[in-house]
């Protein structure tokens, strides 16, 4: 019996086929999902923010940024058997959420996150094959490793497999 | 400064946060039932501490239905306030308000300028009596909404909690009316508006900055 694993905010889970990751709710969020489709292990994190070297403060989950968040998705999934090298990458969520133009930059976060994991994925040698990425909707995503397939759902939307 | 510490917020001064929701979301209440013209009742307040993960528990999961009206909050005290109603409940609230039924699954642009307008006049009834309790000067932007999932909502102020730490904390209020109302007031301080908040009220500070 396969199972669909959840995956909240800031957090990262790795599964095989034939089960699948669900996160629920990505607003400026990223649900960055990797599968190695020999293995057929795929991985799911969602980032929150683009950098972990730009900011202050304790930071000590891994999965809440753009940059530790993949790494160590990378660094899980190679343990489970799975190639870095044969590694593709989906991508999902960074919505502006709201269009507040205020003084400070939340406005552009999500357009960050999105930008970030790109940026990460590149230096990584990661192709980003299907994006539903920015807007200005929540998506509920669910990734399947078997078929690497990536189901998108919005509010009022039709249902996309990217 | 050292970092304050949101675990020790929540510790010591659990009781005169709520006590601040309670103020706020108390004077927004009467705002809402003269507006309604019936009574609208609400919970006893919640101070939250949260794991980013399991932000989505809090109003009914993730997937739930908002709309939300968000401010931004400036002046002394900086965050965002959000007057957050499921969906159901902001079709029940327009009808009321405007005296007739909604049309459509889909909010007119009239529906949701009222719904709009609405969060703003009740938000803008607990910010003053925040900012009077306190004395500090709180001014809010002008409000933008949207009608998406709760958690691609709260997204936006979890986001602005991470630069900060791993964790969320917020002053939630329900509100109900007797039968289809039903919404939160959501007030994010960010975090060295906590200590204002606290130090405005007379209470002592000094214990809340992270041990290192």
């Amino acid at each position: 019996m396969s199972e669909i694993i959840k995956v909240g905010m800031a957090d990262l889970k790795v599964v095989s086929s034939p089960d699948g990751l669900i996160t629920m709710g990505l607003g400026s969020c990223v649900a960055v999902a990797l599968r190695d489709p020999v293995t057929k292990i795929g991985g799911m994190v969602h980032v929150m923010l683009p950098d972990s070297t730009a900011l202050r403060g304790v930071h000590n989950n891994p999965a809440k940024f753009a940059d530790t968040g993949i790494a160590e998705l990378i660094r899980q999934m190679e343990a489970m058997g799975a190639r870095k090298t044969r590694l593709t990458a989906k991508l999902a969520g960074g919505a502006t959420m709201f269009t507040v133009s205020s003084k400070s930059d939340w406005g552009m976060i999500g357009d960050r996150n999105v930008d970030a994991c790109k940026k990460i994925l590149k230096e990584l040698r990661i192709p980003v094959i299907a994006e539903s990425t920015r807007e200005n909707y929540g998506r509920t995503v669910t990734f399947y490793p078997e078929t690497g397939e990536y189901h998108v759902k919005a509010v009022g939307r039709a249902l996309t497999i990217i | 400064m050292g970092n304050v510490s949101l675990k020790k917020i929540t510790d010591v001064y659990c009781d005169v946060l709520k006590e601040i929701g309670n103020i706020g979301a108390g004077n927004a209440m009467t705002a809402l039932s003269q507006m309604l013209q019936c009574k609208v009742d609400m919970r006893v307040p919640k101070v939250c501490l949260l794991d980013f993960q399991d932000v989505g528990t809090l109003m009914g999961g993730e997937e739930q239905l908002m709309a939300c009206v968000l401010f931004g909050v400036d002046g002394d005290v900086s965050g965002m306030m959000m007057f957050m109603i499921e969906k159901n409940s902001a079709r029940h609230l327009i009808s009321k308000i405007m005296g007739m039924e909604a049309a459509g699954d889909d909010f007119s642009e009239m529906e949701a300028s009222a719904l709009q307008e609405v969060g703003n006049i009740i938000t803008g009834a607990y910010l003053n009596a925040l900012a009077s309790f306190t004395n500090l000067k709180i001014i809010s932007s002008p409000p933008e909404m949207t009608i998406d999932m709760a958690g691609a909502i709260l997204s936006v102020p979890a986001i602005e909690f991470g630069k900060l730490g791993d964790k969320l904390l917020l002053i939630q209020t329900q509100f109900y009316d007797e039968i289809e109302v039903n919404g939160y007031f959501v007030l994010i301080p960010d975090i060295d508006s906590y200590v204002k908040i606290i130090g405005s009220l007379g209470l002592p500070v000094d214990g809340l900055m992270e041990e290192t």
